[in-house]
């Protein structure tokens, strides 16, 4: 499905990634997990085509799309939330959430402001499709007119997800979907991760620092470190891998001391 | 924050088109009788409102909805008026050629301005713009043998099948049409995949790009729309005044249509027809205001007028910039809610 | 006389005028590099400032000397209250509205000047001495060539002044990164009011000298925006750039004054901007930074 190959990414001095390869495998659910300034985010900028990589390539479905702009990668089915919440203020959730149909749409500005047939027809099949498929599964029926500044936050990174799922992705990104969230919405995201996995078979490259997340729904996991990948393999693999507890433990305040005691004690 | 998300109250902006339908064919039949009954001051004002108003919908197309900030607006209006103009005196062309024609001729040379600087980020279309406004109007002024400059051009009168729109009623009734259709498609858009990119880029343009929003090209759409419905006002300016000169279209008028749409608010149609109802009717307040006080006080106040317009331009722009940024639209709401919520009491 | 020897006239005299610019550049550029604000309202304050002088010097006679102290302090009060009153609310805004902030404080100035002192154009003292100079056998107004001379001593003065005073250290510090400048403990609000002191100076020592060589009028302070628009090209970020862009503005109005005719003085810089967006849209010396979302 996705594969990144040795991925060269430097602003400036910093080098931000050096050799990374990932291949996330159609619907399954790869993580990158990394302490802070691993650069993960960076991994997903060069995927979505924000960042140019030095050198490396990023291919989908056997397409080299290196050279693509970001728009372009999404219409190939690519989509993403993002590590800070990115929606649009001045919409309300339900355009935001339309708008990242976009690329599945089709009415131009004449076709859109005659409000010709194309346009009727398409709109209301995207509001049925989006009430069908998407509002129900994140459970957003009660704050779906409201805009969407005024929603507290585990609610907005629900929106991200919700307007990220509605071009139904080939692969979709996901940057720290649960970060700042309480234990009940952390479960509750893991959840609908799986569910969109499990009903539209979606492959999910995600990003996260939560281990009972990661180690809990993903099949494979790669692992960066200054922007070096330092292991990769299945969640037992990784978990014992003495290289992964090193980096976690030198950075220090990447885990609760909880996490730590389990990822140590793992490993022994 | 909502903190009563939960609780499943009416939603906040569920749509009410019916509604809304109802009360649009009450306004529009309330416009169509105007000129039976209003003395004719009212229908040539009525009719300068208009054109207002489609010009302000236009830049707030552009800089309300899309974030593309335009100095240059009335030159694009000048363009339209000029158009008109130059397609009868040269082409006899009838004004419903002569009209969408103003505003592609509007669209077509605002992206001539635009497009170099529409493609990067920042400040440069604003700079773009404003040479656009200064550059026009040099045109205007300065290239005598089309234009004849200072003193302008007369145009004829429209002829709808043989009959002349000689005066202000039936140009008004023109210009209502082209109202509500530049309003109803305006509405249309914004609520549309198209006006979904506009406003998703004005927020953050390159999560849009992310998600599949082809930015350059949606601000190429939005400066050319915007520039079009500029291009028609001008158009139906030119018919109304049956004359075109440069002095119209100098940069006071495009300090007006910017207050029109931050007065109104910027990113919403509705306000940026209360903004341009509301600029309109402000000038001659003012002059029935200062005439009040110079008849009183007996100092010559007519000499200050235009001055005292370009200062409270500029002084509501920046107290809504600071206040209230989301404009009348902002507040009529606001006084709606109230008004509903007074309602379900009583 | 033949033509070149007409064209390095011009080009002298045009250089000599852009004087004036560069010092309404500087004006400019120290705004914005304390507070990202693009000041559109800098042409007006200019011009009202030289209304002040007017006002001082003739309709209260208080003289030349009076006149500019007049029109300096009363200048840096009026910068004070804008940067008071209407930036300070607007910090964190997008650039957009603070930019259209600006702009209506601009025609708020230009309204206000019309009501207070009319529409037509005013006389002021002659500052300058008309003598011309000569310059082997190029002939330069003498106007011209002394508002040059004042405006090089100011700019030289403030560039100096911003290189070693304390105040001018803190205004680079607060450029480079506004939050490690509030924690070395300087008052970003000070520096950004400082900021607008100097341009309220340089805006009006401008103003005084550009009523001087021309006329007053109202409309004095729209050249400060093609000056605006050449400088945000030239990129904000050294201020010998933004320099060198006023002499240039002031040498191509002078040479395609006289080479297409002087009506074309004032669209040139924008021409120029349009043609510079063609061929270099990020501008002269723009640096593409690196976002990040
Ligand atoms: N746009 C940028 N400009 C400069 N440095 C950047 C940029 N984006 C990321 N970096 C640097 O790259 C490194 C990795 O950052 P990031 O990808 O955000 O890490 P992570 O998501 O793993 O916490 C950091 O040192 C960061 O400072
Ligand atoms: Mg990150």
């Amino acid at each position: 499905m996705l594969r990144v190959d040795d991925i060269q990414l430097a602003f400036g001095g910093v080098k931000a990634l050096s050799g990374v390869s990932v291949h996330a495998k159609t619907g399954m659910i790869t993580a990158v997990i990394g302490p802070n300034g691993a650069g993960k985010t960076s991994l997903f900028n060069v995927v979505s085509g924000f960042y140019k990589p030095q050198s490396g390539r990023v291919t989908l479905d056997g397409e080299d799309i290196s050279g693509l702009r970001p728009h372009q990668r999404a219409y190939r089915g690519m989509s993403r939330t993002f590590q800070n919440i990115a929606l649009f203020h001045g919409m309300s959730v339900l355009d935001n959430i339309k708008l990242g149909a976009h690329t599945k749409l089709k009415s131009g500005v004449l076709s859109a402001g005659f409000r010709l047939r194309l346009t009727r027809s398409e709109e209301s099949e995207l509001s049925a499709e989006i009430q069908r498929d998407i509002i129900g599964l994140l459970e957003l029926d009660r704050v779906q007119h409201h805009p969407v500044e005024d929603l507290a936050y585990g609610l907005q990174k629900r929106v991200e997800l919700a307007r990220a799922l509605v071009m139904k992705p080939k692969i979709l990104l996901l940057d720290e979907p649960v970060a700042g969230m309480n234990r009940e919405e952390k479960s509750e995201m893991s959840r609908f991760v799986v569910d969109v996995r499990k009903n539209w078979n979606t492959t999910v490259l995600l990003i996260e620092h939560d281990m009972s997340m990661v180690m809990g729904i993903s099949d494979h996991i790669v692992v960066l470190s200054f922007g070096k990948p330092i292991a990769s393999g299945t969640p037992d693999e990784v978990r014992s891998n003495p290289e992964v507890i090193k980096a976690y433990l030198g950075a220090g305040d990447e885990l609760t001391p909880a996490q730590k005691a389990t990822a140590g004690a793992r490993s022994q | 924050m909502v903190s009563n998300v939960q609780t499943p109250a009416v939603p906040a902006s569920a749509p009410m088109f019916g509604r809304t339908f109802l009360w649009s064919c009450l306004l529009i039949a309330v416009l169509l009788a105007l000129p039976l009954v209003a003395p004719r001051y009212w229908v040539y004002f009525a009719g300068i409102l208009g054109i207002n108003i489609i010009a302000t919908h236009g830049l707030n197309i552009m800089t309300g909805y899309t974030g593309l900030l335009s100095l240059g607006h009335a030159a694009f209006v000048g363009v339209g008026a000029y158009t008109v103009a130059l397609a009868q005196l040269h082409l006899g062309l009838p004004f419903y050629i002569a009209i969408p024609l103003a505003g592609c001729a509007a669209a077509v040379i605002g992206i001539g301005f635009g497009l170099p600087s529409l493609r990067i980020r920042g400040l440069y279309l604003v700079i773009a713009t404003l040479a656009a406004q200064f550059i026009l109007n040099f045109v205007f002024v300065h290239w005598q043998s089309v234009t004849k400059g200072d003193v302008g051009l007369t145009v004829q009168p429209a002829t709808v099948f043989g009959f002349p729109l000689n005066n202000e009623t039936r140009v008004y009734y023109l210009i209502l049409f082209c109202l509500v259709v530049a309003t109803w498609f305006a509405v249309n858009v914004i609520r549309s995949r198209v006006g979904r990119a506009f406003i998703a880029i004005r927020e953050r343009d390159l999560t849009a790009e992310v998600l599949g929003v082809q930015i350059v090209w949606y601000k190429l759409v939005a400066f050319a729309l915007g520039s079009f419905y500029a291009g028609v006002a001008g158009g139906l300016l030119a018919y109304f005044n049956q004359f075109v000169n440069p002095e119209q279209f100098g940069l006071l008028l495009s300090v007006f249509f910017l207050s029109a749409v931050i007065v109104g608010g910027m990113g919403s149609t509705l306000g940026a027809v209360l903004g341009a109802i509301f600029m309109t009717l402000l000038p001659e307040f003012l002059r029935e205001g200062a005439l009040a006080v110079g008849g009183t006080f007996g100092f010559d106040i007519a000499s200050i007028l235009v001055p005292l317009r370009e200062a409270v331009f500029g002084l509501l722009m920046v107290a809504f910039l600071i206040l209230e940024p989301r404009g009348l639209a902002q507040l009529w709401k606001r006084a709606r809610t109230r008004f509903s919520r007074s309602d379900n009491v009583a | 006389m033949n033509t070149f020897s007409a064209f390095l006239e011009y080009s002298a005299v045009g250089i000599a005028a852009g004087g004036i610019y560069a010092l309404i550049a500087l004006g400019i550029v120290v705004i914005f590099k304390s507070s990202r604000t693009f000041n559109f309202a800098m042409g007006e304050m200019m011009m009202l400032s030289a209304y002040f002088f007017y006002t001082a010097a003739v309709t209260f006679s208080l003289g030349i000397f009076l006149g500019v102290v007049v029109a300096i302090v009363g200048s840096i009060a009026v910068a004070l209250l804008i940067e008071r009153l209407a930036l300070r609310p607007m910090m964190g805004r997008p650039f957009i509205a603070i930019v259209m902030v600006t702009f209506g404080i601009g025609s708020i100035i230009r309204g206000i000047v019309g009501m207070i002192w009319g529409p037509n154009d005013l006389q002021i003292p002659a500052i300058l001495a008309r003598t011309p100079v000569m310059l082997g056998d190029i002939f330069i107004p003498g106007k011209t060539a002394r508002a040059f001379a004042i405006a090089v001593v100011i700019v030289g003065g403030l560039i100096a002044f911003l290189r070693y005073s304390r105040a001018g250290i803190a205004l680079r510090a607060a450029a480079a990164d506004q939050i490690t400048a509030y924690s070395m403990g300087i008052d970003v609000r000070r520096v950004i009011a400082f900021t607008w002191i100097i341009a309220a100076i340089t805006g009006c020592i401008s103003g005084i000298l550009m009523a001087n060589v021309n006329t007053l009028t109202p409309h004095l302070g729209l050249v400060a925006l093609n000056v605006l628009s050449v400088v945000i090209l030239g990129g904000m970020n050294s201020i010998g750039g933004v320099l060198v862009a006023g002499f240039i503005i002031g040498w191509l109005e002078s040479v395609t004054g006289w080479m297409l005719g002087t009506e074309f003085r004032e669209i040139t810089p924008y021409i120029l901007v349009l043609l510079l967006l063609l061929v270099r849209p990020t501008g002269l010396f723009g640096t593409k930074e690196i976002e990040r979302i």
